[in-house]
């Protein structure tokens, strides 16, 4: 516990800050304000440390986490700065799985709720959803005990003619034994996404189990006989990848095959160029042109773009052709997730639904063992491992909500709140690289799954645009890809830089009345429920009365002798329409207005309203 | 003059007509002196196209073999092709497209010809006059007059008749400052913060000269706007050494000495055909739908189009910090004071006076900060981001203006009472109109062409109920106070209602949209319903309490 504390704005050049006592807990970083505000910062959130040279009002410590908040605090004393900050070095560095939240954190869940909670998505289902099993496509148990291939799951789907030497075969031929597998069916046009690793072709070799194994996806679709394979990599680096004995499928040796590269960069362009994005939007005093020009250098729009063109193609193959399409990347667990994913996600109007969703990363990013562990640094690792790849899936689904404001049931706080889960090792889904992992670390048992947790709170999830008939089962969803269409996601970059919100949230106002509708309906209905209640007795007694004696006045015309104001049905609205953060000390001007004041001194500053006449 | 010499041929049959993103009509041409018109003639569901020459930004023809092809892009960055067959047809239609959307006289316009097909139930010209300002402001202060020292246009050739002045100066010291002030331009008032009685003052520079010309009578006129003792701020739209330039023209700036209670705060605002070529640029980008990411960005950022609107917001919000946190008059000027200084006092007063949120109020102030304190909209607004004219007085201020009150919607979007629709309507009147509204480039002209009782004005059919329903934000909730927006390069947007409008399928947008607003009205509906059956019910019972 550290007293008298500041936290800086980081956006603001005239320092303003606020005052607060900052705790260190066992899993949080918890920061007080003296207005009783409290910032929570969970230690796995937290990407770097950083401590600042000291100035004249303390110690200056700077902390990054990877839910992109920025918090940058003032300590007055250096000393308990170096504590603080070795002692978030060493709780911000885990080493072992056991020592990460989720295996101490604990929902007040009984087992069979924890149970529960793990079986609420069971990707059997989804398979038979899909409509698979069936005459062209079988659960193969090839991988029963995660001997072909570690880092797939155990139960995979295969055409129905890869008989076990073929699988086998194929698996010895591509890289990390991660062979040609089911990834999604499309039930109207019988054909198939499926993913893979790249061969090992190096510059001439082949694998005719492998060659059978694609002839038999081919042959697994009676609607069209050619498939596609698609190689998300840029040419150049699958090019390069066969003098390393890799490489990329030779058209020549693979019968009815239409072979198309993408274009996607790897995770490395991917985690440089979200680095110089962050760097770009976390600058002081930015200008439009150098927050245009440093969008256009780290590139990050152009990749998002490149992912979801790439989901497109694959889409459109699929529901355009009845082409069965096969993607894979280098070992088929980034790119190819993200395109797998995105992909189904046009294809299949399920994915657009909360619990669809849901399944889908299950499906395409944790069973096909994307590693979260090493892609979000789970524990201390290689650094060089780490890459936004699902952050940019993310975005890519994002940037279709906006396109399609009405196609999905979700909306964009949900995405933060996978984003925020994916990185805060809170639940044991993210946790580790593949199902293998998971079950050596016996998650199942000893963690909690997300799932249940964000499902219990859907409402906040909910988008209120949402029109299920929107597109029916399996229409396909065509966004415009023109590069104008995609923006840079402020919520996602600064979610936690209030000063660059809109102040008045038109969407939390459109969820919450649409909330209210609901209400108001259930009110309506006991209302009316009660009124018709009431017109029976009174029926009835009216009935007596006129029976026994002359007609008394109508009911209704009598005016009631106290009657009660009519008061808003549901009080709420008022709250909603508070003004975040509308004082001029918060925005930028006033620091325009003092830069400007440093060029030419005779000229007032204006500062938190408070003038300094500097002549 | 006659139309008719000007339309060569009138009709052309089997034309096709292609808009973006609608499927391809086919149909019949019809030339008249004020409309292109196109219609599908199809029985079952004819669809007609009504464009007004004065619409039409530039033409271009082109020819594979005998069918031709006319593009025509419109000042409401619309583009449309027609497919013609027959060259002569072709070529006859393109130029008196061209001879027709290109008109010299004012009063050749079609707002005067325009007979409207509604009944006026409130005459425009007349609905927002000083006079009635003057009024409301009469009731919380009597430090102010109306002055009709330019009557007749006389003193101040770009100011209306009346003018809102302080009290303590009278028309003859109006007279000498107005010969201080480029163009006779005298410093007005512009708005009065009634929170604190502060002022906004706006005016032209002064010309001062090289010598260091003074005039008492104006540092008279604006020192009687500050409080004892208390400073105001000079924000002056140009950088330094542009005012200082300005003397050798004989123009320049408020001088310290002379001035000692005011400071002076250069805040650039670009100007004319910087603004134009930005416009161009941006409008090129967008409708290039080729451009990959990093050539798009490019593209954009060397537009600079946004760069401008974040400038403009910064020295809106400066002047309406000095005045609401300061608690400090404020004068506000560029050069001529026709351009930057309305755009920043406007946009001040969208920031600090909720009633400027209203669809009144905002009628109000574009009529009163745009029309009366001339703007010169004849010229600005002669062409819009296709014309090859390149002249320098042609500028997008107005449309600038416009997006940065969008800007500002768009992070309050509860606080308006006006949609993006009526922005837009603003927009595409201000370059191509019926009415006779945004005709002339002052009142002295409007006056002299007669407008009032020669033409319609907007006003009288947008504050019509049926027009006006379209332009209501649903969301809208009084909100008194002030509203300050963020300006950082993050927090703004590329006005897609404007730019993109034309660029890609908006149906989903749209869609969206309906639904947001069948939930408002829902709500208003299901909250009507649940109070009228509690009153219901509360009268059976107190009714069964009474027989009771």
């Amino acid at each position: 516990q550290v007293e008298q504390v500041k936290l800086l704005d980081r956006f603001s050049t005239s320092n303003k800050s606020l005052t607060g006592t900052l705790y260190l807990t066992a899993t949080h970083l918890l920061f007080i304000d003296s207005s009783q505000r409290e910032t929570w910062i969970l230690h796995h959130h937290i990407a770097a440390v950083e401590k600042l040279p000291l100035t004249t009002s303390g110690c200056p410590l700077v902390i990054q986490c990877k839910n992109f908040r920025i918090v940058h605090f003032v300590v007055p004393r250096e000393r308990d700065c170096h504590d603080i900050y070795n002692s978030l070095l060493q709780l911000s560095r885990t080493a072992k799985y056991e020592e990460l939240y989720a295996f101490s954190y604990n929902p007040k869940q009984n087992e069979s709720e924890q149970v529960k909670g793990w079986q609420l998505i069971d990707l059997a289902e989804e398979y038979k959803r899909m409509g698979v099993p069936n005459a062209y496509w079988q659960l193969s148990d090839a991988n029963r005990d995660y001997k072909i291939c570690e880092t797939y799951p155990r139960e995979l789907y295969v055409p129905r003619t890869a008989s076990k030497p073929i699988i086998v075969g194929s698996s010895k031929f591509r890289s990390k034994g991660r062979f040609p597998v089911l990834s999604y069916y499309h039930k109207n046009k019988e054909a198939a996404i499926c993913r893979c690793s790249q061969p090992l072709s190096g510059f001439s070799a082949r694998c005719l189990e492998d060659e059978h194994m694609l002839q038999a996806i081919s042959k697994a679709n009676p609607s069209n006989r050619y498939m596609y394979v698609m190689d998300t990599r840029p040419k150049l680096n699958a090019m390069a990848n066969r003098a390393a004995g890799k490489g990329y499928e030779n058209e020549d040796n693979y019968s009815n095959i239409r072979f198309q590269f993408v274009g996607i960069e790897n995770i490395h362009v991917m985690r440089s160029s979200l680095q110089k994005l962050l760097e770009v939007s976390g600058t002081r005093g930015l200008s439009v042109n150098d927050f245009l020009s440093g969008l256009e250098n780290s590139g990050w729009l152009r990749h998002v773009k490149a992912v979801l063109d790439a989901a497109v193609f694959l889409a459109k193959a699929i529901a355009v052709e009845s082409a069965s399409v096969l993607v894979h990347c280098s070992d088929g667990w980034d790119r190819t997730s993200q395109v797998c994913s995105l992909g189904a996600l046009l294809l299949d109007s399920y994915y657009r639904t909360i619990k669809g969703f849901m399944v889908l990363i299950e499906k395409d990013w944790i069973s096909f063992g994307h590693k979260f562990s090493d892609r979000c640094c789970q524990l201390d690792g290689d650094p060089k491992e780490i890459s936004p790849v699902f952050t940019q899936f993310l975005e890519s689904v994002w940037n279709l909500t906006e396109q399609f404001p009405q196609a999905f049931e979700y909306n964009e706080a949900f995405l933060l709140q996978i984003h925020e889960h994916v990185h805060s090792c809170q639940f044991g889904n993210f946790l580790g690289n593949c199902q293998k992992e998971r079950e050596e670390l016996k998650l199942k048992e000893k963690t909690y799954s997300l799932w249940p947790f964000l499902l219990a709170e859907q409402k906040k999830y909910q988008n209120p645009l949402y029109n299920p008939d929107f597109s029916p089962e399996l229409t396909l969803l065509e966004p415009n890809t023109v590069s104008f269409n995609f923006k840079f996601w402020r919520n996602m970059y600064h979610q936690f830089d209030r000063s660059m919100h809109p102040r008045q949230s038109m969407f939390n106002l459109i969820m919450n009345t649409s909330e209210q509708n609901k209400q108001l309906e259930e009110d309506i209905k006991e209302l009316e429920a009660k009124i018709k209640q009431r017109n029976g007795q009174s029926d009835v007694v009216l009935g007596k009365e006129q029976a026994q004696t002359a007609p008394p006045a109508p009911v209704a015309l009598k005016s009631p002798p106290c009657f009660p104001k009519e008061q808003p049905a549901v009080p709420g609205t008022e709250a909603v329409r508070t003004i975040e953060g509308s004082n001029a000390a918060d925005n930028r001007y006033s620091d325009l207005v003092s830069e400007f004041s440093k060029a030419e001194p005779a000229v007032v500053s204006l500062e938190y309203g408070v003038a300094r006449m500097t002549c | 003059m006659e139309f008719a010499e000007l339309i060569k041929t009138p009709r052309a049959d089997n034309v096709a007509l292609h808009r973006p993103f609608r499927a391809a009509l086919e149909g019949t041409l019809c030339l008249t002196g004020h409309h292109l018109i196109f219609s599908s003639r199809r029985r079952d569901k004819a669809e007609e196209l009504w464009l007004l020459h004065s619409d039409i930004d530039s033409v271009e023809k082109r020819f594979v073999g005998s069918l031709g092809t006319i593009i025509i892009k419109c000042k409401d960055l619309r583009i449309i092709q027609l497919d013609i067959p027959g060259m002569e047809e072709c070529l006859n239609i393109a130029s008196s497209i061209e001879a027709l959307s290109t008109l010299d006289s004012v009063t050749l316009m079609y707002p005067f010809f325009y007979r409207p097909m509604f009944e006026v139930l409130e005459d425009g010209w007349s609905s927002f006059l000083l006079e009635q300002e003057f009024e409301l402001l009469s009731s919380v202060t009597n430090e102010w007059r109306l002055s009709c020292v330019n009557k007749e246009f006389s003193v101040c050739p770009s100011y209306p008749p009346v003018v809102i002045v302080p009290k303590c100066v009278d028309d003859e010291a109006l007279r000498k400052v107005a010969l201080f002030r480029h163009g006779g331009r005298f410093p007005v008032l512009s708005y009065y913060h009634k929170k604190n009685g502060m002022a906004m003052l706006r005016s032209s520079q002064p010309l001062t000269g090289t010598n260091g010309r003074r005039c008492k009578e104006d540092e008279k006129l604006i020192n009687a706007t500050l409080r004892s003792g208390r400073r105001g701020f000079v924000i002056d739209t140009r950088p330094l050494g542009v005012a200082q330039q300005a003397r050798a023209k004989g123009g320049g700036f408020e001088q310290e000495i002379h001035y000692p209670q005011w400071r002076r705060i250069h805040k650039y605002i670009e100007r004319f055909n910087i603004l134009q070529e930005s416009f161009i640029k941006l409008v090129e980008a967008c409708n290039d739908q080729s451009h990959n990411m990093d050539r798009w960005l490019s593209k954009l950022e060397a537009s600079n189009w946004l760069t401008h609107i974040k400038e403009l917001l910064t020295a809106a919000c400066l002047a309406a910090q000095c005045i609401d946190r300061e608690g400090a008059s404020v004068l506000v000027h560029g050069s001529e004071g026709t351009d930057s200084t309305l755009q920043v006092t406007s946009l001040a007063q969208i920031i600090l006076d909720p009633r400027c949120r209203t669809i009144r109020g905002f009628e109000a102030l574009v009529v009163r900060e745009w029309l009366q304190a001339g703007h010169p909209f004849q010229q600005r607004c002669a062409q819009s981001a296709y014309s090859n004219s390149k002249q320098k007085w042609e500028a997008p201020v107005f449309l600038l203006f416009l997006e940065c009150v969008w800007q500002i919607h768009r992070q309050f979007p509860c606080s308006f009472e006006f949609n993006e629709h009526f922005l837009i309507m603003l927009f595409e009147h201000a370059y191509a109109s019926q009415f006779g509204t945004f005709l002339g480039n002052n009142e002295n002209e409007r006056a002299k062409l007669k407008l009032p009782q020669k033409t319609m004005s907007l006003w009288s059919w947008v504050n019509r109920p049926e027009e006006l329903s379209r332009f209501q934000n649903p969301l809208y909730e009084a909100n008194s106070l002030v509203i300050w927006p963020s300006v950082a390069p993050q927090s703004l947007q590329l006005w897609e209602g404007v730019f993109l409008r034309w660029n890609r399928p908006s149906k989903f947008l749209e869609e969206a949209e309906e639904e947001r607003i069948h939930i408002i009205k829902y709500n208003k509906e299901l909250q009507a319903k649940v109070n009228a059956l509690r009153r219901q019910l509360a009268e059976m019972e107190t009714g069964e309490r009474a027989r009771e």
